[in-house]
């Protein structure tokens, strides 16, 4: 099969319904375990998908308590998860805004080494002054500024990725040395907002550089995918983003008869007390149906948002993937044992390197 | 019932107790090592697996250092990656409270108590030096007088995050569409001179309440830091009356914050070196000994006094006639050794007088003087020393550092502790799930 379709399941927390956490088959007391991420993740495995990604905040989500409230950082559960799982890639999201580039850095690059080579990262950023008072460091600046602080960011912790030569490490008995430091290299970077020295603590990762990814759902955004992304997500169609690899999203309701999906969203509508509305497309249907909307118009891949966990993923899983397969367009096992290899990317060369 | 021991394992590194040259040495990066040695951990009974961490590669003269184990992972993804791969053994790790924002590390702590199901434990340490500072947006330097009050208002503000949430906080009841109980859950506020934050957690209360909080430390200010505030004090001591009358000073500070004897473990960090006789480990430990310190080596640690190039010295030579550089250390950066000797013309004075009195080169100088073995002997020895130490109450156990990574662990675990648990002072098997259990530590309430 020479043009397999990227699939991406989109997880955060019960699903992306505000009621899919009160489902008959949800599971709202296990969240904040590992045992309900780990199945998660093997059932996304199980589907054969590209990757997992986590949502992320700084702050709650929202101050109802008839919502789910609260939840675990993502690189933590990533990390967790992936010893568990042999091909699917993780894609944790991070908020560039309130934390340090050289920490994040070094901990997506051990991601990459406890998965073998399956991590990336997604970057956002929060406008929110609640999410600055949980620092009190600052007001929150203007969103064009919030931008070009994680675009800085990106490349900060794409520059602390490459610090290190692949090769660096010699362990050279005869001259004792353990590395050569000729290989190792301080990024210096000083820009607008602020000044990182380097080199990393952590030795270039499995990767070498993680795939990063970001969601472009309104222009300014499409400016830090276009400085500094390998993934693009995006939520509209046309989206003028060129150059990366794109990921259409949607939110997807899945059941056997279009007539029960919609009964269904109705459903967690109802109880819901409001109709769902997405920034993504919104598919209500069968998997045969979103096979065919995906065929329809398709991009290099989609990002699915299951709207209730775990029935909607499940549906995902095994209806969608066997009608894409079907069709030709699906793989029927692993091609690659890294994301980057999943996604045809190949293993870049260190910016250093002489 | 004698003692009960409490044994961990240092996941050793960036330093040069780690013998890279050794044949049996892997790799000190790849997962697979990580999950080697706490496996043996936690095969052995032990109460928890120790990460340390480091935020700037050291450099010496101007250059990276290149002598010893270079690089290390993250130190939370580390450790939630090790919750996959094991069930009991607690998971700890270093984590600065210099360049970190509590709300932050607060989270990642909560999270990783969570997701390994109550084993977390966090080593608390400070950091002052402008040149770590580099590396972080923020820079970070700290006034080293404004550590500790940083270090104590950190945990105070990281304590009131964890108790933001209640036990019971999260209801999910499908059937009366309550998930949380109160709508402000995680609702905080902190303001003093170090912070000033307020909003709400993300995490509901973790399955310790709050992860063991472990401290290093001897200075003053340090021991009465632990006594206050934390769950478990590491240190070295060399001998048993050091380790005695330690023991006695930070346990005899507990009573005026509130605190019992058993609130506070303490654990010095230890090596080992195991043959089947004393005298064949003690051949093994001297062969350990030169190659942990080459001559190279040698004169690095010797610089770091002097604060001052000797590269032209020879290791095997005497020590050099030239005084120390006293004032701002320029020599050596991000190392620890640097505020070991606070008066280096001192230190030089002595070591002179060590050399001339037992004839001993530069190398051999430094193999003393910066040796820090301490269990050597055969696997019925070694348990031995171990028990007479924690009985004699030198400490309450140790945080065990092989000298080879990832395998050095590995006799340890298949020869002493089976004689510990024969004697009936170490565990046969873990007897609850938390971190807390394994210490005898009661969840905060």
């Amino acid at each position: 099969m020479s043009q397999s379709l990227r699939l991406a399941a989109a997880l955060d927390g019960a699903g992306w319904h505000p009621a899919a956490w009160r489902e008959p088959d949800a599971r709202p007391g296990e969240l904040f375990t590992a045992g309900y991420w780990v199945d998660l993740a093997a059932e996304a495995e199980r589907g054969l998908l590209d990757f997992v990604t986590i949502e992320d905040s700084l702050a709650p989500q929202t101050d109802r308590a008839d919502r789910v409230q609260g939840r675990l950082d993502a690189v933590l559960i990533a990390s967790r998860v992936a010893p568990a799982t042999r091909h699917l890639g993780f894609v944790p999201t991070v908020v560039a805004t309130h934390t340090e580039p050289f920490h994040i850095s070094k901990a997506i690059a051990t991601l990459d080494y406890v998965s073998t080579g399956r991590a990336g990262v997604r970057v956002r950023i929060t406008a929110q002054q609640r999410d600055a008072d949980h620092f009190g460091r600052r007001q929150v600046p203007s969103r064009e500024d919030l931008f070009d602080e994680a675009a800085d960011y990106v490349e900060v912790v794409r520059r602390l990725w490459d610090s290190w030569e692949d090769d660096a490490e010699i362990r050279d008995v005869a001259t004792g040395r353990f590395v050569d430091r000729d290989k190792l290299h301080y990024i210096d970077f000083e820009g607008r907002f602020f000044s990182v020295k380097g080199p990393s603590i952590t030795p270039r990762p499995p990767q070498g550089q993680p795939p990063v990814a970001v969601l472009a759902h309104v222009p300014v955004t499409y400016r830090l995918a276009e400085r500094g992304a390998d993934l693009v997500f995006v939520t509209e169609r046309d989206a003028p983003v060129a150059g990366p690899l794109v990921f259409t999203d949607l939110v997807v309701f899945l059941d056997e008869t279009e007539q029960a999906a919609r009964d269904r969203k109705a459903r967690l509508d109802e109880v819901a007390g409001e109709e769902y509305t997405s920034d993504a497309e919104i598919f209500v249907g069968t998997p045969a149906q979103l096979a065919e909307r995906l065929l329809d118009r398709p991009t290099f891949g989609f990002r699915l948002r299951p709207a209730a966990i775990p029935h909607d993923l499940t549906a995902i899983t095994r209806g969608l993937v066997p009608e894409l397969r079907q069709r030709g367009v699906f793989r029927r096992e692993y091609e690659a044992s890294t994301l980057r290899g999943l996604l045809g990317l190949d293993r870049p060369a260190n910016r250093y390197a002489a | 019932m004698p003692k009960q021991i409490h044994l961990a394992a240092h996941f050793p590194g960036v330093n040069n107790t780690t013998v890279w040259s050794d044949p049996a040495a892997g790799s000190h990066i790849e997962f697979s090592s990580f999950v080697r040695l706490a496996q043996t951990a936690e095969r052995a009974k032990f109460d928890f697996f120790f990460l340390a961490e480091g935020l700037r590669l050291r450099e010496q003269g101007g250059k990276i250092y290149d002598l010893d184990v270079v690089g290390r992972p993250d130190t939370f993804a580390v450790l939630a990656a090790l919750a996959a791969v094991t069930e009991r053994l607690g998971l700890t790790g270093t984590i600065n409270s210099t360049f970190n924002e509590p709300y932050e590390v607060a989270r990642q702590f909560a999270s990783l108590d969570h997701l390994s199901a109550g084993r977390a434990g966090w080593n608390v340490v400070t950091s002052w030096d402008a040149f770590t500072g580099e590396n972080f947006r923020r820079g970070g330097f700290l006034p080293e007088d404004q550590r500790y009050v940083r270090a104590k208002r950190f945990l105070e503000t990281a304590a009131e995050l964890f108790d933001s949430w209640r036990d019971g906080d999260v209801v999910a009841d499908k059937a009366s569409g309550r998930f949380v109980a109160r709508d402000d859950v995680g609702a905080f506020e902190r303001h003093d001179e170090q912070f000033d934050i307020s909003g709400r957690f993300t995490v509901p209360r973790s399955p310790q309440g709050r992860p063991v909080i472990l401290q290093a430390g001897d200075s003053e200010e340090g021991r009465e830091f632990a006594a206050a505030t934390a769950d478990a004090i590491f240190t070295r001591h060399g001998t048993k009356e050091a380790g005695q009358a330690f023991y006695a000073d930070v346990k005899g500070r507990l009573a005026k914050y509130g605190r019992k004897h058993s609130d506070l473990v303490v654990l010095p960090a230890a090596t080992f070196v195991l043959g089947d006789t004393d005298a064949e480990a003690h051949e093994l430990a001297d062969v350990v000994r030169r190659q942990q310190v080459s001559g190279q080596t040698a004169i690095r640690f010797l610089e770091q006094v002097w604060n001052r190039d000797l590269s032209d010295y020879d290791p095997d030579g005497p020590l050099p006639d030239v005084e120390p550089v006293t004032g701002e250390h320029t020599i050596a950066k991000g190392r620890a050794q640097t505020r070991m000797y606070r008066d280096p013309l001192a230190t030089a004075k002595q070591w002179r007088e060590l050399a001339e009195a037992k004839n001993l080169s530069i190398r051999e100088l430094m193999i003393e003087v910066t040796g820090r073995q301490n269990f050597i002997g055969s696997p019925s020895s070694v348990a031995e020393a171990i028990n007479d130490l924690v009985q004699s109450d030198a400490s309450d156990g140790f945080i065990l550092v092989p000298h080879v990574t990832p395998g050095g662990l590995d006799p340890f675990a298949d020869k002493v502790v089976p004689l510990l648990q024969e004697r009936g002072v170490f565990r046969t098997d873990y007897t609850g799930p938390t971190l807390r259990d394994h210490l005898g530590l009661a969840r905060p309430s």
